[in-house]
């Protein structure tokens, strides 16, 4: 049992409320998954800027001491990247954000080259990623959260099953510029699926099953699919027991397993998409009593565009 | 208004207060629960802000009048003995589930898995039903309004399960006994599952459980779906199929 608790916001005017009402989301999933927990918000200011590439790495000390670390971290990639990059870093919560304006690519080859201790965990220029092992709301809360504006925000709470209890098993994975998946269930097939994708050179960071659904996902964008196209494929590819919930830089998609073992429940209003696996995290959201309120059909890929 | 303690119980007629209002924005779901294992028959209670709540009324054993104003969440009124509870909403997963008689409406939606088990009893959804209603059905009648998903009434046992929409696949797999009626399309059938015949004891039955559900719809136009019994012994045949 894992939860998920996701809001893409279409009006903009609730951007500066955006942390506050995820946060309000997540309190109610919880329960669904209290060891560890993941966040990606999109578009807040003070996390990412435009033109610029975020990197979020895992943990706060990138094996340097903590007092220096950000003074630290961006002398030593201020020496690999172009003089005008414009090297920023900060450390949030158990996460360390590190901005550039070069592309991704060649951030994350300065960031692999000089930290060799580093663990991407969020790369693009509209996302920033968190996640730590811990109670959700004291991870929530040590980032931040509630202060968060942006478009678009993803919660993830785990109860780990085909992996280990660690903040890097946590969700959302994020492989791709802008692109995060989290998930509720189990790959059974998971092992085969990653050996497939090493051999097509694709590389991957942990064990877990999660982690080869997002590379997956990624592969197929980047071969051209869309995104519902991808996730139409992943039901082809992958085999097991999911609820996913992918969000790229402007949309959001859900995608439940076709024999619906997983919960999900969906609100649409005028200003907003919600999804999340149980109601009551869905129960505080303004103008909750007149959204269009479902659960997705099994099988059946649904995505949304800002 | 919070009132967690239960209303006069020492009346020996039907209560006619005015029903005692849980407001669960407020009160927690276990007290709710725990006054009305602690009712008489005859008492009424109106349940504010459930907000998703799980458990909302389980385990009523007395004959109340239970109004949910708004969702509820996991396995509400679930265990149901006596008496009626109405959610004036949405149901989560497990609506009713091991429902034993009593009677259980949701005017919206309701989830996997509604009325579960059911051994007797009415249960009610006006919207549609997920995946898995009526799974292992063993007595109890559901009249659902609108559509009904995948694996419903998977190895019913007894009772009627009336849609008024459509059927997802699978419909009465590996069904026992009793007895379905579709108004709408049906996805697939399930192992052993059929059509058959609409006789007049069928549509007089149908014509009742339309009527107990408040619905006008026409017996005429439902077909009924059962079980062609032949997964109920065992056939050498099949020997080499395991």
């Amino acid at each position: 049992m894992c939860g998920i608790a996701a809001l893409q916001l279409r009006n903009p005017s609730l951007y500066p409320k955006m942390g506050s009402l995820l946060s309000s989301m997540l309190c109610q999933i919880v329960d669904r998954g209290p060891d560890s927990a993941g966040l990606a918000v999109y578009n807040t200011p003070g996390l990412v800027s435009p033109g610029t590439s975020t990197l979020s790495l895992l943990g706060r000390d990138q094996g340097m001491p903590t007092p220096a670390i950000t003074e630290g971290v961006a002398g030593l990639l201020a020496g690999v990247l172009p003089a005008d990059a414009g090297v920023s870093v900060q450390v949030v919560g158990d996460t360390t954000l590190v901005g550039a304006a070069v592309g991704t690519d060649l951030l994350v080859k300065a960031v692999t080259e000089t930290l060799p201790a580093a663990t991407v965990i969020g790369r693009g220029e509209h996302v920033a990623v968190m996640k730590s092992v811990g109670h959700p709301m004291e991870i929530a809360a040590e980032h931040g959260l509630e202060a968060m504006a942006g478009s678009q925000g993803l919660s993830h709470t785990r109860m780990a099953t085909e992996s280990a209890v660690t903040a890097g098993g946590s969700h959302p994975f994020s492989v791709a510029d802008d692109l995060c998946l989290v998930h509720n269930g189990s790959f059974s097939n998971h092992a085969t699926v990653r050996r497939d994708l090493k051999r097509e050179g694709v590389v991957f960071d942990s064990e877990n099953d999660t982690e080869v659904g997002a590379r997956y996902v990624a592969s197929r964008l980047q071969q051209g699919d869309t995104l519902e196209e991808a996730l139409v494929n992943l039901g082809k590819v992958l085999d097991g027991f999911y609820t996913l919930v992918v969000t790229t830089a402007d949309s959001m998609a859900v995608v439940r397993d076709p024999i619906a073992c997983k919960p999900a429940i969906i609100a649409e209003t005028e200003d907003y998409v919600a999804m999340a696996s149980e109601y009551r995290a869905l129960a505080a959201l303004p103008g909750i009593d007149n959204a269009r309120i479902f659960e997705p059909e099994p099988g059946k890929v649904y995505t949304w565009s800002l | 208004m919070v009132t967690l303690t239960a209303p006069e119980t020492t009346a020996p007629e039907p209560v006619t207060d005015a029903p005692a209002v849980v407001d669960l924005a407020d009160a927690p779901v276990r007290g709710l629960n725990q006054a009305l294992h602690d009712a008489v028959d005859g008492q009424s209670w109106t349940v504010t802000n459930p907000g998703g709540k799980h458990s909302l009324a389980v385990g009523i054993n007395a004959d109340v009048v239970v109004t949910i104003e708004g969702h509820a969440g996991y396995y509400a009124a679930g265990m149901h003995q006596k008496g009626t509870v109405t959610v004036n909403g949405n149901a989560g997963v497990g609506l009713a589930e091991n429902i034993m008689s009593g009677r259980v409406r949701v005017t919206g939606d309701a989830s996997q898995s509604a009325a579960a088990t059911g051994h007797g009893g009415l249960v009610v959804i006006d919207g549609n039903a997920g995946a898995r209603c009526g799974i292992s059905m063993k007595g109890v009648d559901i009249v659902v309004g609108g559509n009904i998903g995948h694996m419903s009434a998977f190895m019913a046992q007894a009772g009627r399960l009336v849609v008024c929409g459509d059927a997802g696949d699978a419909l009465g797999d590996s069904i026992y006994e009793a007895r379905i009626y579709v108004k709408g399309t049906v996805a697939s059938l399930g192992a052993d599952c059929i059509e058959k015949p609409l006789r007049e004891e069928h549509l007089a039955e149908l014509a009742e459980l339309l009527a107990a559900a408040g619905r006008t719809d026409n017996p005429a136009d439902f077909k009924r779906y059962g079980s062609a019994r032949n997964l109920y012994h065992f056939h050498v045949d099949n020997s080499t199929a395991y």
